[in-house]
């Protein structure tokens, strides 16, 4: 068995201290919360702190409140399973529901938090192993080395942002909630991100994300989340395909956000998709249309599960089957061959 | 004279360890703590292929806390399973020939001390080039791309060629001739229980080493060999395995360095390796490229078979001389085939040694054939299954090869799943996405030959009767989950006539249980069931006369049925088991016997012909329906059926374990498992995340159909079930893809990219090298020694 290290554990007693105890700490902290990201990684050799600071039993990490004034309010410290099953998150958002009840296994998801899950690390197959074979393979500059394996020329890490539910909230135009030393800061999710696969976050490492909101209107939105992964539990996402779209009763789409995770270093938001949606009745060939210009924007590499020429083709795939859902339409499967010769 | 009806065979018992697994009393050999106990971490190469110039411990033999550290010179001696092949170092001596071939061992008093401790060894390494694929190890020329020095030919470890019948008569005779390319690629065991050993030494300069191993008869040899230990001074324990696969079957550096870890520090030493570690021990399937020429009569009978494979053996031979040899083997013994000529070549490359994995070394060949089957029948405008059904092997007869077939369940099973599948309806009638593949094959019950050659039984059973009644019965086997222990209780409780509840049964210790080989081959059930079988008759000659003195009754008139000696005609006139034991201690002294067996003699006397006979083939029949996304390439399996031919099941609850089992290794294989590599020699994803393995829900239900042909060489009638059930649903998963879309994939895994390239025709076929084959031993049937059919 992989052993962890040794580490110091603080509990922290208040989202204030836990601040404060990451600014004084500095780089050599890390907040955990579930850990099932945390702990994994520093049995490999990937996190190295010397101190963890513990977010796990904040009260005011804690509640899932569907009517605050500004939507609803998801605390950073619920777990997966608490997320994916409540009652109010199935009804308005089942993207949400459903990214979260993806999210590796029934296990995982009783300690792994939305907290946890929104800033999971990127993930690349050159990284995500013990130190043993990082050393056997040579370093790469997300950790330790100064080269990307993946694609030596490149400058930037092309680790895969790997989060099923930052997607979905991205989507939803939610809003994440920081305690940090200078107070409370909110920010949209989608200004979180940055495509870099080393520093994904724009959060600073002292920032402690107390909870996120889905703003009011959201509420009328209908929404999806589709995920490519090889197994039906496990696995990470090696596409994801988050969807949310407005119409009004004559089914003209008012709004519509398409998010793509695991085809970037960061959530990627297709914005073409909003020209060639908004104020139309959807149709097949409009669908086909932000397919396509889904396609164009995602670009994944060989660093994750499956063929990356086959993640690129399905990018396309799982935006029209998204879109589809969302508009009620029904799309007929393309035949590529025909059954062999009858007897 | 059979007996017809049982009291416990074909009873769904509980089996014997069950509860202490459920309620986790088990103790494996992690779980085994010794006082004063140390813990030992292997060092392991970074490089595939390198010399070693020079490694320093002294720095981490300094370290506080570490006990010792040992090297390549400690432990000098070559070892390997098989006796020609004698390959592997416990700590590499002058090369390392794989990435996580180990170099050196520490035992220090934590595992996260003996883990520092390595980061303190000095290895210097003169960085070799490695060779990484089949096509590569054929090219191999320069002395410096060598990997072994043992072997005639650079990289090539075996070369085998056969020719049985006359092949080019066979050809001619075809009306068609169809040539196809196919590759498997390698995939690894994946129990859930990593490997793990504990070394004791002393009192009385003995050692005992507990391991997580299905040989334990062949790893105690081979640490005698390598410690320069008399086996009577080594005792080996076989803990519960907690799954093995195959791939616990070979003796393992980890098990010497802990032993001989224990010999130096005198402290007991305990090796636990992590998951990553397991998949460089590897000794799983071997990645096998195959080119098979098949030719056949317009109404589909075969008349000829010319099968070429090629073997990615990794860097040590392990079973590879045994797996070269099953990629050739079993092709005849499903339907007939009056000519074949086999060739095939096992190669040395850089990576972790192949072995023998459920089904070893046919689950390739077996696809290769059946998908071929697949495709000759639709040329001929033939049912699949009516094309096979054509020309089963008989029962009672020789194969072409030289195989002695006793019973065959074929027909049966394959009649049985057709029916239940609803085959006739369903073939070629299934909207476009979705359709149905057949397959069926066949496997030993048993390897016909020992791993090294001579007389001695394969398997020994000793039963021991006590005054109260009780019985134990001992024996060399080991359980690796399988049920093996529960086999010998039932045996002995048949026979008998009382409750298996009430036998002890004390497996795989060297000290205290006979030989037995091992858990491999399929070999455990027909073996130590009849040496089982044979021990309790000799008590029987015993008791029977004990208890027809003490009611006054004529032998042949008792019977041992529900825990008494009683009467046939007067089942009221008994005495109790126990009652019986006490008059025959009484009488005879301490009761005791056993028992042994050797399977029989085999008619093919070429050499290369050890390999592939075995006491009964056991058959096996599979339909799988499923659907394909044309757009995704996403399968969903929606229902499998399998029939298999297992004789006569002990236990059929047991029986459908192994099967739904088999079945399910068999999706992991032919849908996403791979033991892949980088350019530089690196596993890709040695961990069990990334390492794709299905779970429960890419698992569809199956449904099991047991099909009891009662062999006249089985104990009861009984064949294997353990390995076989995997073989045909490969081809069937491969066949009903054809059926639903049209596509054929020759290359497994059968991932989603591959199918949808070949959607677009851009799929390539799989390329075959060339080689330079020796030439054929040629033989044909009635060359060989008779053989006496047992009745
Ligand atoms: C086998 C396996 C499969 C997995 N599959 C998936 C998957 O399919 N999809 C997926 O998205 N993830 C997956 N994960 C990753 C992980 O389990 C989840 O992302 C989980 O939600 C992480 O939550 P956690 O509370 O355990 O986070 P932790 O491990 O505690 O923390 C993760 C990161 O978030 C930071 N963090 C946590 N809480 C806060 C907070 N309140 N404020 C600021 N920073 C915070 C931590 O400092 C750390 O950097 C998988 C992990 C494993 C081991």
């Amino acid at each position: 068995m992989l052993r962890l290290p040794e580490f110091n554990y603080i509990r922290a007693k208040s989202l204030k201290q836990a601040g404060r105890l990451l600014a004084d700490l500095g780089p050599e902290a890390m907040a955990v919360a579930g850990g099932t990201d945390v702990y994994p990684k520093m049995k490999r050799g990937q996190f190295t702190p010397r101190h963890l600071v513990s977010l796990r039993f904040l009260s005011e990490l804690r509640g899932i409140r569907p009517g605050t004034k500004d939507g609803m309010w998801i605390g950073a410290g619920e777990t997966l399973t608490a997320v994916s099953q409540n009652p109010a998150v199935n009804k308005l958002f089942p993207a949400l529901a459903h990214a979260a009840g993806s999210v590796s296994t029934p296990q995982l998801r009783n300690v792994g938090t939305i907290g946890g899950n929104v800033f999971v690390d990127t993930r690349c197959n050159y990284y995500d192993q013990t130190f043993f074979w990082r050393q056997a393979a040579g370093f790469c500059m997300k950790k330790d080395g100064d080269i990307c394996l993946v694609a030596p020329k490149s400058k930037m890490c092309l680790a895969v942002f790997s989060s099923d539910t930052a997607p979905v909230l991205v989507s939803l135009g939610a809003v994440a909630t920081f305690s940090g030393p200078n107070g409370l800061r909110r920010v949209l999710f989608d200004e979180c991100y940055r495509d870099d696969g080393i520093n994904f976050l724009t959060k600073q490492s002292n920032e402690v994300l107390q909870g996120i909101s889905i703003p009011r209107p959201a509420f009328g939105q209908r929404n999806v989340y589709l995920k490519l992964r090889r197994r039906g539990s496990f696995d990470f996402p090696v596409l994801g395909v988050a969807a949310a779209m407005q119409f009004n009763p004559k089914g003209v789409c008012l709004s519509s956000k398409i998010v793509l995770t695991a085809v970037a270093s960061a959530p990627v938001v297709v914005d073409e998709a909003a020209h060639l949606l908004e104020g139309k009745t959807v149709t097949r060939d409009a669908i086909e249309a932000a397919a396509e210009a889904a396609a164009k924007v995602s670009h994944p590499v060989d660093n994750a599960d499956l063929d990356y020429w086959y993640r690129k083709r399905m990018t396309k795939v799982y935006v029209k089957r998204a879109l589809a859902e969302l508009a009620g339409i029904q799309l007929e499967l393309e035949k590529g061959a025909v059954k062999p010769r009858q007897i | 004279m059979r007996k017809k009806a049982f009291s416990v065979i074909g009873k769904p018992l509980r089996k014997v360890d069950a509860m202490a697994k459920c309620t986790g009393d088990t103790r494996y050999a992690d779980d085994i703590e010794l006082p004063r106990m140390l813990y030992a971490k292997l060092l392991r190469s970074p490089y595939p292929h390198a010399r070693i110039r020079s490694i320093h411990t002294e720095r981490a033999a300094q370290l506080e806390g570490v006990s010792a550290v040992i090297t390549g010179k400690d432990l000098p001696e070559k070892f390997g399973i098989m006796p020609s092949t004698q390959d592997e170092e416990a700590l590499a001596v002058e090369k390392v020939r794989y990435v996580g071939d180990p170099v050196a061992a520490v035992a220090a008093s934590s595992e996260a001390l003996a883990e520092q401790a390595l980061t303190l060894i000095d290895v210097d390494y003169e960085i070799l080039k490695p060779v990484l694929s089949i096509e590569e190890a054929l090219a191999s020329k320069e002395e410096s791309e060598r990997i072994h020095s043992w072997n005639r030919r650079a990289n090539i470890q075996k070369a085998v060629s056969f020719e049985f019948g006359d092949v080019v008569v066979g050809f001619a005779r075809a009306d068609e001739i169809f040539e196809d390319t196919f590759f498997f690629q390698g995939n690894t065991h994946l129990p859930m229980e990593q490997y793990c050993a504990m070394a004791q030494y002393g009192p009385q300069d003995k050692l005992t080493l507990w391991s997580s191993t299905q040989t334990p008869h062949y790893l105690h040899r081979a640490l005698s060999k390598v410690l320069g230990l008399p086996m009577s001074r080594i005792r080996v324990i076989a803990t519960p395995v907690g799954g093995g696969f195959g791939g616990k079957s070979d003796p393992f550096s980890h098990e010497i360095c802990v032993a001989k870890l224990a010999m130096i520090t005198g402290r007991p030493v305990k090796i636990t390796l992590t998951r990553e570690e397991s998949f460089y021990v590897h000794r799983g399937r071997h990645p096998v490229k195959m080119w098979v020429k098949t030719g056949v009569k317009k109404d589909g009978t075969l008349q000829a078979m010319h099968f070429r494979s090629f073997l990615d053996g990794g860097g040590y031979s392990s079973y590879g001389l045994a797996t070269v040899y099953y990629t050739g083997a079993l092709q005849t013994v499903t339907y007939k085939l009056p000519a074949y000529k086999f060739e095939g070549v096992r190669l040395f490359t850089n990576k972790p040694p192949c072995g023998p994995k459920r089904g070893h070394g046919t689950p390739q060949p077996r696809f290769a054939l059946e998908v071929q089957l697949d495709k000759i029948a639709e040329k001929l405008g033939i049912d699949p299954i009516d094309l096979r059904l054509k020309q089963l092997v008989d029962p009672n007869s020789i194969t072409v090869n030289g195989l002695r077939i006793s019973t065959t369940g074929l027909r049966e099973c394959i009649e049985k799943v057709a029916a239940r599948a609803d085959w006739k309806k369903k073939f070629h009638q299934l909207p476009y996405g979705r359709g149905i593949g057949f397959a069926a094959s066949s496997y030993i019950s048993g390897a016909g030959l020992p791993i090294y050659r001579n007389e001695m039984p394969h398997s020994g059973v000793q039963i021991r009767l006590d005054r109260g009644g009780g019985i134990t019965v001992f024996c060399g086997s080991i359980d690796i989950g399988q049920g093996s222990d529960s086999i010998l209780a039932y045996a002995v409780a048949e026979e008998f006539g009382i409750d298996p509840a009430d036998i002890r049964v004390v497996t795989a210790d060297t000290d205290l249980t006979p030989v037995d080989l091992g858990s491999y081959s399929s070999r455990v059930t027909v073996m130590t069931g009849n040496a089982a079988i044979q021990a309790c008759g000799k008590l029987k000659e015993i008791l029977l006369p004990v208890a027809g003195e003490a009611l006054e009754l004529p032998v042949d008139d008792l019977e041992m049925a529900e825990g008494q000696l009683r009467s046939r005609s007067y089942p009221k006139r008994a005495i109790s088991f126990a009652e019986c034991v006490e008059k025959a201690e009484g009488k005879f002294g301490t009761l005791g016997a056993t028992g042994s067996y050797s399977p029989p003699k085999h008619p093919a006397n070429f050499k290369g012909s050890g390999v592939g006979p075995t006491p009964s083939y056991s058959y096996t029949t599979s339909i799988v329906e499923l659907s394909c996304d044309p757009e995704t390439a996403d399968i969903k399996l929606h229902k499998i059926w399998i029939a298999h031919d297992c004789g006569r099941a002990f236990n059929p609850l047991l029986v459908e374990g192994q099967v739904e089992g088999s079945v399910y290794m068999a999706l992991g294989e032919v849908l996403m498992e791979e033991q892949v590599f980088r350019k530089s020699g690196l596993h890709k994803y040695p961990s069990i995340l990334e390492y794709k393995s299905p779970t429960t829900l890419e698992t569809p239900p199956i449904e099991t159909i047991l099909v009891e042909t009662d062999d006249p060489e089985g104990p009861f009638g009984a064949k294997e079930a353990g390995q076989g059930p995997l073989l045909p649903v490969i081809p069937a998963v491969a066949n009903a893809l054809y059926d639903a879309i049209g596509v054929r994939i020759d290359e497994i895994p059968i991932t989603p990219d591959k199918i949808l390239r070949a959607l677009e025709g851009r799929l390539k076929s799989v390329s075959v090298p060339w080689f330079d084959f020796p030439p054929p031993i040629k033989w044909q049937p009635g060359d060989g020694v008779g053989v006496q059919q047992k009745s």
